[in-house]
């Protein structure tokens, strides 16, 4: 069966001979996309994050058959060295990871996150419905699902919010 | 090119050292907060893990689990797994792994997968052209067992311990001590096993070329591993090179060779292809370390001035039949508080359950919290504030040995956090609220002891002025990549980017590797060293003494003359190598970091949940080499500590010794929202007898005391003591209910 990906921006058709190829397996020894980590193949440590349609999933819990058409971003479609996104800088600067297994993932649900919050998504945390401001503790929470066991959450958590000040002073100054 | 000009130092650390070279160097990038060479690739995911960059040609493994918890296979369906798709092979080889080398081990561990010690011992690797069809005939597996479990050990209290006669020790009368005492305590605690739950699951892929394996593998200490892989192959060290250049955490779990690594061996060299065996997280929970559980009695006494008296710690702890390493939970007990009765005692039952291990900090991270509540239970009695108890009874020299410190900054260490962290203002138990929240703070003095062990190194100036660092260091998250480009960039005058460090291949000069927070200092000095033979070198060439040479920003400086490190050069290169080894300074003197640790916690009376709102650490561990690895080190060794406080605890199934939560769902380790801000303060700090640089080891003193601190803290918001780790909401509710 062939099934058509948008992986970071390309097309990628891929013939598939086992249905059980999961998403995560598919992007990292089929279409040799490495960055994209397997932690645990069960949906518990967050390592395989990547956004699929604008959202982020874990890709150990999906199956690449399931993805016919679907847009997919990847770390490697994040930023490449010489050419990081602000979000990748943020977690140099403050030494958001240690020993990087744990990083493309967090990098993936961080992105998607703000996105979350840009949008009006509450939070376990958020008490109400309306829109949340980005608290430590908001980020900590939205951030529970990427485990890191090297624990760098304070640093990671200072990178985000680095980052997302400075997104928003990077929307402002387009906005103007 | 023309050969290199080689040079060499080696060091024996016999004398303290007196050169003080890296505070007379002129770069000034030692020390610095110098973001890690290698962020770039792994925040952008091209740093490449064990199970990544295959040969072309790679096929997939799978290990079948034991299904019994002792016993034999006496058959297998091997025929069935053989015909099922593209499975290529079933091995059942008498070389492969019972469980994983020990670290340092150098050679193989207990081998042969047809006799069973342990539920979910490996017994069998399935091998298919796709990792979903070795998958699926793995678990189709079936195997016939002559099943001896009903025989087996599954806990503790029921297991025979033996008492190594070299791991007791004993002075004075410390039960007279007990009993003539003002106040005493004689209180047992319990910790639970707990696994590593490195982010990485072990990988490996091998593949060979006439007689010789490349084996690429997560791994922390190439040079023993090379010789491990070598005697469970039975084929020589020359034959093996092992690639480990990013490794997805360790903790210990990675010190020794394990069952993916020497199996993928095996099956490549079979079927003549690369093979490529990770293990799942399920299997990493069972087959390969655990830290082991420990039942510890601690018996303090002190005068009626808060002077102590006595000290006893009696540990028990657990492995495999015949497996060398126990825990040795005591190990900083002898020398922390004074007390001239003393004793200690060390136990170790056999289980049959999966192997224990090396687990970050192995002794001081269960005994340090343990100890350091049982001396908050003291001071209570005593009546005596928690930090000025400790205060008092820091000794001058070991106390059991008699030995000087080559440096003791404990008191320094409890007095500087103290007054950082707002000390003053903790009440007495029980006194705080906030609504539904009791509120406390808790302190631990931190201790670990700290080691040198040999270690080379190459640094090769080249022609251009740039630098390049080859050893078989790895770096496991701990920042090895940038220290070791920092000591080679301080010596040499080199701006970092001018520095490449090579690592991770068993190929190149063997270090210490990462294990026992001596890799920075080990490895680091052993860099340092190799630099240090070119810079003579350079001298020479300047016309002048070592001594009257600057270095910097690739300049060489000396009585008015500057020359570019090019022209000093003239087309040559310059290949210094550099060994460190331990020597007298290390028997003579008792070496340990130091740390206190603070905690402030709230307590719902409603669920019984603890939050630690507040941590903070001061710590001194010698000269620090990168003040944000070295700072991330430390929050992630504390952070362990809240998961061995809070969250951490491997159940076992008493029937059959099974690892019932062998997942990051059910094993908890601490996640984002578990963790508050972290302080963290070092202490300007130099310990000469430690090595050359005078740095010491830092990533597991910092999680050992953090568990003490939190229960410490939770004692105070609720004037309860809890003495099982890990306290979690049903034990906190049965006290408060």
């Amino acid at each position: 069966m062939d099934v058509t990906l948008t992986v970071n921006g390309a097309q990628r058709t891929l013939q598939l001979d086992d249905p059980r190829v999961s998403l995560l397996d598919a992007l990292r020894q089929r279409l040799d996309l490495t960055g994209t980590k397997k932690g645990c193949d069960h949906g518990q440590c967050g390592a395989c994050t990547v956004i699929v349609n604008g959202r982020r999933i874990n890709s150990c819990l999906s199956l690449a058959v399931m993805h016919d058409g679907d847009e997919i971003t990847t770390i490697e479609g994040i930023g490449q060295p010489g050419d990081l996104a602000p979000m990748q800088q943020a977690f140099i600067r403050h030494d958001g990871f240690q020993c990087g297994y744990c990083t493309p993932g967090q990098i993936m649900s961080a992105t998607a996150m703000l996105d979350e919050v840009r949008q009006g998504w509450p939070s376990q945390l958020s008490g109400d419905l309306g829109p949340a401001e980005l608290t430590d503790d908001e980020i900590r929470e939205r951030m529970s699902g990427n485990l890191c066991r090297c624990s760098c959450y304070p640093n990671i958590v200072d990178a985000i919010r680095d980052a997302a000040q400075g997104g928003d002073r990077a929307n402002a100054e387009d906005a103007a | 090119m023309s050969d290199p000009i080689e040079v060499s130092l080696t060091h024996r650390m016999n004398f303290p050292d007196k050169e003080d070279l890296l505070d007379r160097t002129a770069q000034g990038i030692l020390g610095t907060p110098m973001d890690r060479p290698e962020g770039p690739l792994k925040v952008s995911g091209t740093a490449t893990y064990a199970d990544e960059d295959h040969p072309p040609g790679t096929v997939y493994g799978w290990l079948v689990r034991s299904s019994i918890s002792k016993g034999w296979v006496t058959g297998f369906n091997t025929r069935d797994l053989r015909a099922m798709p593209g499975v290529l092979a079933v091995i059942r080889d008498k070389r492969m792994l019972r469980n994983p080398a020990q670290g340092q081990a150098s050679k193989a561990p207990y081998q042969g997968p047809a006799e069973i010690f342990y539920k979910g011992q490996p017994i069998a690797l399935v091998v298919a052209e796709t990792f979903e069809q070795a998958r699926d005939a793995a678990l189709n597996a079936r195997a016939d067992y002559d099943d001896r479990s009903a025989k087996g050990v599954f806990v503790p209290a029921e297991a025979k311990y033996e008492a190594p006669r070299s791991q007791q020790a004993s002075k004075g009368d410390l039960d007279e001590a007990m009993d003539e005492a003002a106040f005493a305590v004689d209180v047992e605690y319990h910790t639970p096993s707990m696994s590593h739950a490195a982010m990485e699951p072990h990988a490996a892929v091998a593949w060979w070329d006439g007689g010789h394996v490349t084996l690429r593998g997560s791994y922390q200490m190439l040079g023993s591993n090379k010789a491990e892989l070598a005697d469970a192959l039975g084929i020589s060290p020359r034959n093996v090179r092992i690639l480990s250049p990013y490794v997805g955490g360790g903790f210990g779990s990675k010190l020794g060779i394990s069952h993916e690594g020497v199996a993928a061996a095996i099956a490549a060299q079979k079927l003549g292809r690369p093979v490529a065996v990770a293990l799942h997280r399920r299997q990493q929970f069972e087959t390969t370390h655990r830290r082991s559980e420990s039942r510890q009695r601690i018996r303090l006494s002190c005068g009626a001035d808060g002077r102590m008296t006595g000290v006893g710690h009696d540990a028990w702890v657990s492995n495999l039949p015949a497996e060398s390493f126990s825990e040795p939970v005591t190990q900083a007990t002898p020398f922390t508080y004074d007390g001239e009765n003393r004793q200690i005692g060390h136990h170790v039952g056999r289980l049959n359950i999966t192997c224990a291990g090396s687990m970050r900090a192995p002794g001081e991270a269960i005994g340090v919290p343990v100890t350091e509540a049982a001396m908050d239970e003291l001071a209570q009695a005593a009546g005596i504030d928690p930090v000025e108890f400790r205060l008092r009874n820091i000794p001058e020299k070991d106390p059991s040995s008699g030995r000087p410190f080559s440096s003791n900054r404990l008191a320094d260490c409890l007095t500087r956090g103290a007054e950082s962290f707002g000390w003053k203002d903790r009440r007495e138990n029980g006194a705080r609220r906030e609504g539904e929240w009791l509120i406390g703070m808790g302190v631990a003095s931190a201790i670990r002891v700290n080691m040198l062990v040999p270690s080379t190194a190459r640094v090769i100036l080249l022609p251009d002025g740039t630098a390049r660092v080859e050893t078989d260091m790895t770096d496991i998250g701990t920042g090895s990549y940038s220290i070791l480009t920092q000591i080679a960039a301080e010596v040499l005058g080199l701006p970092a980017d001018r520095v490449t460090t090579v690592l991770g291949d068993s190929d190149l000069p063997q270090s210490s590797g990462s294990g026992g927070s001596f890799g920075a200092a080990s490895s680091g000095s052993s860099v340092m060293l190799a630099a240090k033979a070119v810079r003579e070198k350079l001298a020479k060439r300047m016309d002048c003494d070592p001594d009257d040479l600057t270095l910097k920003d690739g300049y060489a400086i000396a009585e008015n003359r500057r020359r570019t490190l090019a022209e000093v050069l003239e087309g040559d290169t310059l290949q210094g190598t550099g060994t460190i080894k331990k020597g007298l300074t290390s028997v003579d003197h008792q070496q340990a970091c130091w740390g206190a640790q603070f905690a402030e916690v709230a307590v719902s009376t409603v669920t019984g949940e603890v939050h630690v709102r507040r941590l903070a650490a001061t710590f001194a561990c010698g000269r620090i080499l990168n003040a944000k690895t070295a700072r991330s080190q430390c929050i992630g060794g504390m952070i362990f500590g809240i998961g061995q406080a809070l969250h951490e605890e491997i159940s076992t199934d008493a029937r059959d010794g099974s690892f019932v939560n062998r997942d990051l769902a059910e094993y908890h380790v601490p996640a984002n929202l578990d963790v508050p801000h972290i302080d963290i303060e070092f202490l300007n700090d130099r310990d000469p007898y430690a090595n050359p640089m005078q740095a010491k080891g830092i990533g597991e003193l910092a999680c050992c005391g953090t568990a003490g601190a939190i229960v410490n803290a939770i004692a105070n918001a609720t004037g309860e003591r809890f003495r099982s780790f890990p306290v979690t909401l049903d034990k906190v509710l049965e006290r408060l209910g």
